[in-house]
């Protein structure tokens, strides 16, 4: 077994160095996006940006699944059993979210209150700093936290 | 033929060699199979959760929510900062765990000591890390059926995403907790010298695959919570 495994590809130590680096840099990319994206506000390029992030995140999936979890040495039967089936999340995804979408837009076109409640303004109470929402529940917690 | 197909039912190993189908040992194929239906577990969360965001107007910035870190003054503005770090404790763990299954394959035992309690250390650290996290949205108001935070176009929200939030990245973190766990008691096993008895290191590969799961699930759930 792990004779025809050294055989199949070359140095492992440098192979889970390499795959590191990758998976770093694809990382700092994401964050970076990420920090990109807080400033941008039209509609379509925070679209671009998000799709450009999830491109990423499969690559990194790839290079976790098939180097640090070894799927890309195993025998293609095993790879097959593996990701034939995953790739029903392909058909869910566009399924789902193509419904969940449409959910929204039927909601808003003929639910004046579903669409009346999305537009309403409110004020950004200070909930942030533990006082609204967790009044409710804890008081004693959230008078802790003020301390602090 | 006649005779083969009305032993069968008798007899039922009559096949017996050929090449090995996946070449591979039993337990590491039902630890895929396991992963792959955990796989789809995960993917129901997070599709329900994409369901959820996608039939909604307003949804609440993260960048908002998540803006500060431990030790980190009151008006802290600091978005994505804490759960890179996360994400990057995770990447190296499951790194070392790699290194953990290359050692166990070498048959070196210190490599492989050395490299789960780095892995564990690893482990422990992303869970403190998300305690601390959780312990501070609580302390913001956000739990189950509890939402502080306004959407980002300014408009009242839902509890959905606390919801979302809080069950997804809970079900990881119980993943994580069980890898600390698995990979505690492989320490173990491997100071008390049972994989050296046993000739291999194979226990440590399917642990190490879990360990990868997690970090796999990670990538995702940090995407979709965080980033997107």
């Amino acid at each position: 077994m792990s004779n025809h495994d050294t055989h199949e590809h070359g140095d492992p130590i440098a192979e889970i160095k390499k795959v590191t680096i990758i998976l770093s840099v694809l990382t700092i990319i994401e964050l970076i996006l990420g920090f990109w994206m807080i400033g941008v506000t039209s509609e379509g390029g925070r679209l671009a940006i998000k799709g450009t992030i999830v491109i990423l995140m499969l690559a990194k999936a790839f290079y976790i699944v098939a180097y640090f979890m070894h799927l890309k040495h195993e025998l293609k039967n095993l790879i097959m059993t593996i990701v034939v089936p995953l790739a029903l999340f392909i058909w869910f995804i566009t399924a789902f979210l193509s419904d969940g979408n449409s959910f929204r837009n039927l909601r808003n076109t003929y639910d004046p209150h579903f669409k009346a409640q999305s537009t309403i303004k409110v004020e950004a109470k200070e909930a942030h700093h533990g006082e609204e929402g967790a009044k409710e529940a804890t008081p004693a917690k959230a008078a802790e936290t003020e301390k602090k | 033929m006649s005779n083969v197909t009305t032993a069968s039912t008798k007899e039922a190993k009559w096949w017996n060699g050929g090449k090995s189908p996946f070449d591979v040992e039993y337990g590491k194929v039902m630890m895929w199979y396991f992963l792959m239906s955990d796989a789809f577990t995960f993917g129901a969360f997070l599709i329900a959760y994409g369901t959820v965001r996608f039939s909604t107007n307003g949804w609440p910035n993260p960048n908002e929510v998540f803006k500060s870190y431990p030790f980190a003054g009151e008006g802290t503005n600091a978005p994505l900062v804490f759960v890179s770090i996360m994400t990057f404790i995770l990447i190296i763990s499951s790194v070392t765990m790699v290194l953990a299954v290359h050692a166990g394959k070498m048959m070196d035992k210190k490599g492989v000591v050395r490299n789960m309690i780095f892995t564990i250390i690893g482990g422990i650290a992303f869970l403190s890390c998300q305690a601390w996290e959780w312990n501070h949205l609580h302390h913001e108001g956000a739990w189950w059926g509890m939402n502080p935070f306004i959407n980002a176009d300014g408009t009242a929200s839902s509890t959905n995403f606390t919801n979302f939030f809080f069950t997804i990245t809970g079900f990881h973190g119980f993943h994580v907790f069980s890898g600390v766990v698995i990979n505690i008691i492989m320490l173990i096993m491997t100071l008390t010298n049972q994989f050296e008895k046993r000739g291999h290191y194979l226990m440590i590969e399917k642990a190490g695959l879990y360990w990868h799961f997690v970090d796999l699930v990670w990538v995702f759930v940090f995407t979709c919570f965080y980033l997107l």
